[in-house]
């Protein structure tokens, strides 16, 4: 009996549910209090052993996918190309640290202006060539210039000038100092890919130098990866061979994991996750990751321009209420602005906005209105169950005399056409690793992806200041000030973050801890876990 | 005869690949900001567009592809720019695999079962098919298909839950991880063919000839086979050719719960994209399925009717 207990509780550590403390603690009150210690590391550092067919079933495939980087957007493609085939210049770590992947060192000038990255040696692509700066400088130079169609075009445009030093070293120029520049070559767009006499990337041969070497791939249904010998990391790749399939309905992914037809599944169903989690030999994996759901407002026009309608807007949800009924407890609340509690940076000092009727109607009054009526436009598009979503939070404002009429919009073209295009909508963000790149690209004053419109001076002055502080104390007070601003002043309305819900096989060993910046540890499950 | 209506079946095809260039068309967006959704800007939509040759006007292109078509080439994607012709091979050979299955299940256990029925209309026996048939008709797919799955899938765990089909499967491999889907459009498409049968029999029975047959002592069941079905052929044929096209082109959901890699997902992939080649491509299946399909119901009804057979 004690000893199938003591069994779970592993398991969890495993997982990654557990700290050690937490295990000890529980040890302990089971009379193991003496060997409670072995036992944690024992479940902690579970060493990777070698073979086997991992079968994975992911979803947001696409017939129209392909392996060129700069198109990949979703689960599917970016654990197949960045989590196995390719590899970036630096790695995101469990804890959200950067490390380096394809380099070999990082370091940056003290103004942070200028990035010097040494490459590891004697690195081969699948296809027997050694990489080089002119690889890298190839790969970085695909997502650039005029004719660029790509996803990470204004990540790539902001690495400045671009120039070889050898064989082995890469020199970035910035325009601006950046302290965070590492973290931009962690982007899973930025992949290595082997480039040409004539300096360009042959994206379609999907030569890499990943753990895996693509064996077969057809777009929107499944993809066969083989084990590449020369790997260069120890203790990755584990698997002899991966077969990738592509799952996009939530419930036939949940079926497939039931029926043991894949060994791991990314993004639960979460209405039926917590029945997963009774079935013997799975386990459901969360890792609290960025990704949050937001309702931007077009601070513009009229109500939206009032300091008071927003904040009013912002007292009027129930926050707990909607993790623990649209993200099933999956999740944790939001507090109007974009830093997650797990990021570094994170203001865990600024107040948890609460649900106030009272506060709301006072806010209302100082705008000088009475009651108001506005609309919203929902689709789920911007997140899964967006519209009951929105009528939720419509029905829990009403009583301070807010009247929000939601149109229920169609999924199809939803980004196009009304995202930013209307006064006020829904949408999410998957996050980004740092706080300088959330704020840039979702809250700098004219941006593309500026959802609220708004434009702060102090908030601009904050965030180019930032970038380029490489001391951290200092930092950290310049991004506890900007998430206070946009807490009390910003234009989104931002209730939850959204934990990454994925199963996976006990036969399969992981880390003790799980990276949480993308689904099934950080889209990485492929080159990272084994079979026990 | 037979050559007008293929000339006529052809400017189907022609009015129908208009009809879609337009209904496209009229959609929101192009395939440029539909691939890059939330991460759309001004300057890389315009660069998207002049690389996919989008800035020439409608008419133009779906000339083009009208041409192109004509003479057998098919494109490429626009999305990711592999050879239409090889994204659609693979699948055309798994929907139909999947039709055919399903066809050669539900064709004759719906013909037989209409018979049983006709002949023993109004008892439990009919009253009972009919309810059990009507109920699937009546049940959206995928809610057969969830039921379905959890009955065999995870509750007995006899059939696999997804039917991920492979080329380097062989026949029974193939047979066994399609048994789900085949089961769910089985389910699906009998109780409109039964019915069917069941109808044009019991309509002929009170003609005068059936009469002379009873009154002649014959079995009914052999008044049945014999002396009915033969008369009541034509409308059956029809029905079951309809069938027939839906189990190729309305599949699409049953493709989606149980992840088949059939021509369906693919359709609905592109027009989400709107990657217009992709998306003419596989309408002309589609139109074709139903256009040859229509055409052999014609023949066979005119087959199997002998004043029709024997007017010239």
């Amino acid at each position: 009996m004690s000893d199938y207990d003591i069994k779970k509780l592993q398991k969890r550590v495993t997982n990654g549910g557990l700290d050690r403390r937490e295990f000890i603690k529980a040890a302990s009150a089971m009379g193991l209090a003496a060997v409670a210690p072995a036992l944690y590391s024992q479940a902690a550092h579970a060493t990777p052993k070698r073979g086997g067919t991992y079968r994975v079933g992911l979803g947001g495939a696409n017939t129209g996918d392909k392996y060129d980087p700069a198109d990949n957007g979703d689960t599917f493609m970016t654990n197949i190309n960045q989590g196995a085939a390719r590899n970036n210049l630096v790695e995101i770590g469990p804890s959200g640290e950067w490390m380096p992947e394809l380099a070999e060192s990082v370091e940056a000038s003290p103004d942070a202006k200028t990035w010097v990255v040494k490459l590891r040696q004697g690195i081969e692509f699948h296809s027997g060539k050694t990489l080089d700066a002119d690889d890298v400088i190839a790969s970085i130079e695909h997502h650039r210039g005029e004719k660029s169609v790509s996803d990470a075009k204004s990540v790539a445009e902001s690495m400045g000038k671009i120039r070889k030093d050898g064989k082995n070293t890469v020199i970035f120029e910035l325009d601006g100092g950046n302290a965070d520049f590492p973290y931009l070559l962690s982007d899973y767009h930025i992949l290595i890919g082997s480039a040409d006499k004539s300096g360009k990337v042959d994206w379609e041969s999907a030569d890499g130098t990943g753990a895996y070497v693509l064996k077969s791939f057809e777009p929107g249904v499944r993809a066969h990866l083989i084990r590449n010998p020369n790997y260069f990391k120890e203790g990755r790749g584990n698997f002899d061979e991966v077969k990738v399939t592509a799952i996009n309905d939530a419930a036939a992914r949940m079926n497939a994991m039931v029926t043991g037809q894949v060994d791991a599944i990314a993004r639960c169903d979460l209405k039926t996750a917590s029945m997963l989690e009774k079935k013997p030999g799975v386990s459901v994996l969360q890792t609290s990751g960025t990704k949050h759901y937001t309702y931007p407002m077009d601070m513009r026009q009229g109500p939206f321009d009032n300091k008071h309608v927003r904040m009013a807007l912002k007292l009027g949800i129930d926050r707990e209420a909607f993790v623990k009924t649209v993200l099933r407890g999956y999740g944790t609340v939001g507090n109007d602005h974009p830093i997650a509690s797990s990021q570094n940076y994170h203001a865990s000092e600024l107040p948890q906005r609460q649900y106030d009727i009272e506060k709301a109607k006072w806010h209302l009054k100082q705008a000088g209105l009475s009651n108001l009526d506005i609309e919203i436009a929902a689709s789920d598009a911007a997140f899964g169950g967006a519209v009951d979503a929105t009528q939720l939070y419509a029905e829990q404002v009403r009583p301070a005399g807010i009247n929000i009429k939601v149109n229920r919009v169609s999924a199809d073209g939803y980004w196009n056409n009304v995202w930013m295009k209307v006064p006020w909508s829904a949408s999410y963000w998957s996050g980004r690793p740092t706080a300088d790149m959330m704020f840039t690209i979702g809250y700098k004053a004219g941006g593309n992806w500026t959802e609220s419109h708004w434009n702060n001076p102090r908030f601009e002055q904050l965030l180019i200041q930032g970038r380029a502080e490489l001391d951290e104390a200092k930092r950290s007070e310049i991004y506890v000030e900007m998430q206070t601003i946009v807490n009390q002043d910003g234009g989104s309305v931002i209730p939850c973050f959204a934990n990454n819900v994925d199963a996976a096989s006990d036969k399969l060993g992981r880390s003790a801890k799980l990276a949480g910046n993308r689904e099934l540890d950080g889209g990485r499950s492929i080159e990272r876990w084994w079979f026990t | 005869m037979l050559l007008k209506r293929l000339v006529l079946g052809i400017l189907t095809l022609v009015a129908i690949s208009l009809l879609i260039t337009l209904g496209v068309e009229a959609l929101s967006g192009d395939v440029c900001t539909a691939m890059m959704g939330q991460m759309a800007s001004a300057a890389k939509v315009a660069a998207c567009h002049s690389q996919l040759n989008l800035n020439l006007p409608m008419h133009e292109r779906y000339l083009t592809w009208l041409w192109n078509f004509m003479q057998g080439d098919l494109g490429n994607a626009l999305t990711n720019h592999r050879s239409i012709a090889s994204l659609i091979g693979n699948r055309i050979g798994n929907t139909f695999f999947l039709a055919g299955l399903a066809a050669l299940v539900a064709v004759p256990l719906a013909l037989t079962l209409g018979v049983i029925a006709a002949l023993y209309r109004n008892s439990f026996f009919d009253r009972a098919i009919s309810i059990v048939t009507l109920s699937g008709i009546s049940v959206p797919d995928f809610f057969i298909a969830y039921i379905l799955m959890a009955i065999f899938a995870v509750w007995l765990g006899v059939l696999p839950a997804i039917s991920n089909l492979d080329q380097s499967m062989d026949l029974w491999d193939r047979i066994y991880i399609s048994a789900l889907p085949v089961l769910t459009l089985t389910v699906a498409v009998s109780a409109h063919m039964m019915r069917m049968t069941r109808a044009a029999i019991v309509s002929l029975l009170a003609s005068p000839y059936i009469e002379m047959a009873k009154l002649k002592g014959i079995r009914p069941s052999r008044i049945i086979i014999k002396h009915a079905l033969p008369n009541a052929l034509s409308p059956i044929i029809q029905v079951v050719m309809l069938n027939l096209a839906w189990l190729v082109v309305g599949v699409v959901i049953v493709e989606v719960v149980f992840v088949y890699p059939g021509l369906g997902a693919l359709m609905i992939d592109a027009v989400f994209l709107r990657d217009m080649p992709v998306v003419q491509a596989t309408a002309m299946v589609f139109a074709s399925v139903y256009v040859i399909l229509n055409l052999l119901a014609d023949i066979l009804s005119m087959l199997s009717n002998p004043r029709l057979r024997h007017r010239n």
